[in-house]
């Protein structure tokens, strides 16, 4: 399946997928109604690690995710290799937020989990992190299936 | 003032025609001068003219130069100058038809000449090349005189009117040539001059001519690097001397000439074998600037044969006609059909794919 | 002293979101957040207008105006040159500018309109006929030698086969970037074309480009080795930049580092000075010894192209260099780029290209001699119709630098030489070099010459031109608006109407 994955050595740490991801994810056609004076949740985020490296983080969408094996409530699923979290469902216990290896699944802001969903659910249609990226360094393409 | 010929470019339609016997046969103008009635609106009555080989059996040894003077002191000036170079072997009145539709007629000579060999040995130079010299002296620099035919054998005819009633006016039917080329003329810009008719020739080479050329700046300052100056800025000028330079001078044949100035594609090309296209990717590298584009097809004379091409889109009509020892070659069919009404083998080349012509070794 | 700041950089408070993209990428430090009062601030006398911020702020927040405070003004003494002055009393130092002079001088190209086929022969559709571009950049032999057999002897001096008349300038590995360079190289070799190393050797990672690479030996011989000279298409001298002729390169010490200074083969942190001459060539006698060095020493197999600078005398220059045994002459123009050049040498000296263009190829053709070699035409070369106009005054091919930085995403904030390129273009900081994604810079590059070549394309089939030969030299193509006599006389053209 065609997966979000990121490529650190043109990662500038200029923040801008966070941003493209909350608006995506806001429901709202314009980006200063949607963000401007608001903490944001993104579903993705900007690492940087002891050297100064930067790198994005979002959900890999693993092929025997442990989030949907821990998820209590039944919230978290996949289908066709997307892991989705039907925030209906959700408790807010955020055990998910725990056991993800990636740091992936976060609190939404509201007391409820999310994550990546690779923008299928709303209006985008395709990753708005990947399309907003200035130089190249996140790319949604098909490199075959891994563990 | 409307500009005079040589002063702009002038870019001209036009028909063509020519007929060739192989065996060598010499035929009258008659037929030639038929062949042009049918394709009358090709032209505009701004000029036609005629080429023909082997009508001065008597005199094949001598260069007959062909040449328009404006007055007595002209013709003077020029003769006083080619005694400097040639031995004059006769000089007479070419003969013609008084008729209505041929006005402003010039000073009209024949002259026969013979290189000086102490001439030849002092310049140190072959006698074709100081034929060009002269020629193109005479051409560019002198007022009132105008070389327009200085082969060996064979002679040009051209004036301001229409094909058919120059071919009468010059009393072609009186001539008798194995090979004849015709040309009539529909130049856009010039209140026409006897010059600036067609054929253009350049020693035995004649060129008639029907299109315009896009490459015509890029051929003639690429050109006139070699000694050549194009004095009348037409395209039937320019591509006579590539003809000479690439024939004469460099010494290509026929089909290396119309690999250069009607290149095949790139893409043909690579299309080639080893040796064929090393040598069309050889020939197009080095004369890039002799490349001719535009719309054009050409009817080259020279000693013995001729060859007949079209720019390589063939954006110019041409058709070829063959039938026993003759070959016809004409903008239009119906000159064909009035030349040879019987003919059944007809065809059209294809762009860039040149037809040529030789009349059989020693049959001339 | 201090003056008002050049730029403004206007926010709108009502757009902005705060997401502090402009701060992280400014490398001149403008913008930055203030946590207490949670609003975005600047300083506007960092500003160079390069308009990084403007371009990534996602909610179009920003934009950067020159400011209206200016000194009283004067026709005479403007308010650059006053704070010229008042920069130089300060600090004693020569003034130092980068790309090409921005100054109101006449720019000919724009002065120069092609001609189209109506009636009289047709135009050619380039989408229905084929049209060709493909040009080939080398001395030609002035006679056809035959084999034994009557075949023609095929053996031509070398040659550089270019699929369209463009090639990337020179621009070193040191002026401009790992990720330039290799973005140059990559969109020579997918193009068919060629880029130039300029002076700062060859790095080991593009010697896989070698077949699309022009190496460059200047004044300086920095990175100059035997395998650097096989390792290319061919070799390029350069004698002279049109963005400074007579004066040599400079590239600070501070550029110097890593693999640049290896590449150079100089020692890190040192200035590389190139001289102004080449000090093994005073005459042009010198330039013929130089030229046949190299082509000893790559056993004749590589063109030799010489470099010169657009001065007065170029055509009578030119004519030398075509006798010196140089395979292509490559002549740039005084408004050509460079990454960092006195100001009053990029500002007043050399002539424009057009005009030397021009009166080069004419002086070769009187000559008889333009056969002997080919003509680059570099120096300002900004769109495809400049391209066209220049093969029709005679260049063989052109070469385009500033064009090529502005596809991998240069603003031309002419700040070049300050070494902190918010493009990634022109430093050597990691942090900055890495903002030019190759894959990114290269396509970009490659997008930008097949929209030319399309354009080249539509431009000869209107003309009635199918092949980009049949152009080149073809002056009656084109014709002079608003001109003198003098000039159209030396571009060899007519004015439009006659």
């Amino acid at each position: 399946m065609k997966r979000i994955y990121v490529r650190e050595e043109w990662c500038l740490g200029c923040h801008l997928c966070e941003y493209n991801c909350a608006f995506a994810n806001s429901g709202m056609t314009d980006m200063v109604k949607a963000l401007r004076g608001k903490t944001i949740y993104p579903r993705i985020q900007v690492e940087t690690d002891e050297n100064g490296v930067t790198y994005a983080v979002s959900c890999r969408h693993c092929k025997d995710p442990v989030c949907v094996k821990s998820c209590i409530a039944g919230a978290i699923s996949q289908k066709d290799g997307v892991i989705e979290i039907n925030h209906d469902k959700c408790v807010g216990c955020l055990t998910c937020v725990l056991v993800c290896p990636y740091g992936a699944v976060v609190e939404d802001g509201s007391g409820v989990a999310q994550k990546c969903e690779l923008c299928m659910k709303n209006a985008c249609g395709a990753p708005a992190c990947v399309k907003g990226c200035p130089n190249g360094a996140i790319v949604y393409e098909e490199r075959g299936e891994r563990e | 003032m409307i500009p005079l010929e040589g002063q702009v470019r002038i870019p001209s339609g036009c028909a063509v025609s020519a007929m060739i016997s192989r065996d060598g046969r010499r035929m009258n103008g008659e037929r030639i001068i038929e062949s042009m009635v049918p394709m009358h609106d090709r032209s505009n009555g701004l000029g036609g003219g005629f080429a023909a080989y082997g009508i001065y059996p008597e005199y094949r040894d001598f260069y007959a130069l062909h040449i328009f003077f404006s007055s007595r002191s002209a013709q003077s000036a020029c003769m006083t100058l080619l005694k400097e170079y040639f031995e004059i072997v006769q000089d007479e009145h070419i003969k013609v038809r008084k008729m209505p539709q041929i006005t402003d007629e010039p000073i009209i000579r024949r002259v026969f000449v013979s290189p000086m060999q102490s001439v030849l040995r002092h310049l140190q130079i072959d006698e074709k090349e100081l034929v060009v010299r002269v020629v193109n002296r005479i051409n560019a620099q002198s007022d009132g005189s105008y070389v327009f035919s200085c082969g060996k054998n064979m002679g040009a005819f051209k004036a301001v009117g229409f094909p058919e009633d120059v071919g009468r006016y010059y009393r072609l039917e009186e001539y008798d040539a194995y090979c004849w080329t015709a040309h009539g003329r529909y130049p856009t810009n010039t209140p026409g001059w006897w010059g600036g008719a067609h054929p253009f020739c350049m020693l035995d080479y004649s060129i008639v001519h029907n299109g315009e050329i896009s490459s015509y700046d890029a051929n003639r300052r690429f050109i006139e690097m070699y000694g050549y100056k194009c004095t009348l800025q037409t395209d039937t000028e320019v591509i006579t001397y590539i003809a000479d330079y690439l024939l004469r001078r460099q010494g290509l044949t026929l089909d290396e000439m119309a690999a250069v100035i009607a290149a095949p594609f790139w893409s043909t090309i690579e299309g080639k074998s080893g040796a064929d296209r090393e040598k069309y990717t050889y020939l197009r590298t080095v004369f890039p600037s002799l490349l001719v584009t535009g719309p054009f097809s050409i009817i080259l004379g020279f000693d013995g044969g001729l060859m007949a091409l079209n720019d390589r889109l063939k954006l110019r009509s041409m058709v070829v006609g063959e039938q026993d020892d003759m070959v016809y070659i004409a903008s239009e069919e119906a000159a064909i059909r009035v030349m040879a009404p019987e003919i059944k083998n007809i065809w059209s080349p294809a762009g860039g794919e040149p037809v040529i012509v030789r009349v059989k070794e020693g049959a001339f | 002293m201090n003056f008002y700041p050049e730029f403004e950089v206007v926010r709108s408070d009502s757009r902005c979101i705060r997401c502090r993209v402009c701060e992280r990428q400014c490398a001149n430090e403008v913008h930055w957040y203030d946590a207490d009062g949670k609003v975005m601030l600047s300083d506007e006398s960092k500003c160079v207008n390069c308009q990084r911020c403007v371009t990534l702020c996602p909610t179009r927040a920003l934009k950067i105006v020159k400011s209206d405070c200016r000194l009283r003004e004067n026709a005479n003494y403007s308010d650059q040159t006053i704070k010229e002055i008042y920069r130089q009393a300060e600090t004693g130092g020569v003034l130092l500018s980068s790309m090409g002079n921005p100054n109101p001088l006449p720019v000919y190209w724009d002065r120069i309109l092609i001609n189209a086929s109506q009636v009289t022969n047709p135009p050619i559709d380039p989408l229905r006929e084929p049209m060709e571009t493909r040009v080939s950049l080398g001395k030609k032999p002035d006679h056809i030698t035959r084999n034994p057999d009557g075949s023609i002897d095929t053996k031509l001096p070398p040659q550089l086969t270019l699929s369209m008349p463009v090639m990337f300038s020179a621009m070193s590995y040191g002026s401009i970037s790992y990720n330039a360079h290799a973005s140059l190289a990559r969109a020579a070799s997918a193009l068919g074309i060629y880029y130039n190393t300029g002076e700062g050797g060859l790095h080991e990672d593009f010697y896989q480009y070698g077949k699309n690479t022009i190496v460059q030996v200047a004044s300086g011989r920095f990175g100059v080795h035997k395998d650097y000279l096989e390792a290319g298409a061919a070799i390029e001298i350069k004698m002279g930049q049109g963005a400074k002729p007579g004066i040599g390169g400079h590239l600070p010490g501070t550029k110097a580092v890593g693999d640049v200074s290896k590449t150079r083969m100089i020692p890190e942190g040192s200035d590389a000075i190139s001289p102004a001459p080449h000090h093994d060539i005073y005459s042009i006698e010198d330039l013929r010894q130089l030229v046949y060095s190299l082509k000893e020493a790559t056993e004749y197999r590589l063109p030799v192209i010489v470099k010169v600078a657009a001065v007065h005398n170029i055509a009578a220059i030119a004519s030398g260099i075509a006798r010196s045994g140089a395979d292509i002459i490559a002549i740039d123009g005084f408004r050509g780029g460079t990454g960092a050049a006195p100001t009053r040498i990029r500002d007043n000296v050399g002539i424009p290209i057009e005009l030397a263009l021009a009166a080069v190829d004419k002086r070769l053709r009187d000559e008889g001699i333009r056969n002997n070699v080919s003509i680059i035409c570099g120096g300002s070369v900004r769109s495809a119709a400049d391209v066209v106009k220049a093969i029709a005054l005679g260049a063989d091919a052109c070469y385009i630098a500033t064009a090529a930085c502005l596809a991998m995403g240069c603003h031309l904030c002419r700040s070049c030489h300050t070494g902190k390129c918010n493009w990634g273009i022109a430093t050597q900081r990691p942090d900055l070099v890495k903002r030019l994604n190759p894959d990114i810079g290269s396509q970009r590059l490659i997008n930008l010459m097949d929209a030319w070549r399309h354009e080249i394309k539509e431009l000869m089939g209107g003309m009635g031109i199918n092949s980009i030969e049949a152009l080149r030299g073809n002056r009656l193509m084109l014709r002079g608006v608003g001109l003198t006599e003098k000039e159209l006389q030396i571009l060899g053209i007519s004015h439009a109407g006659e």
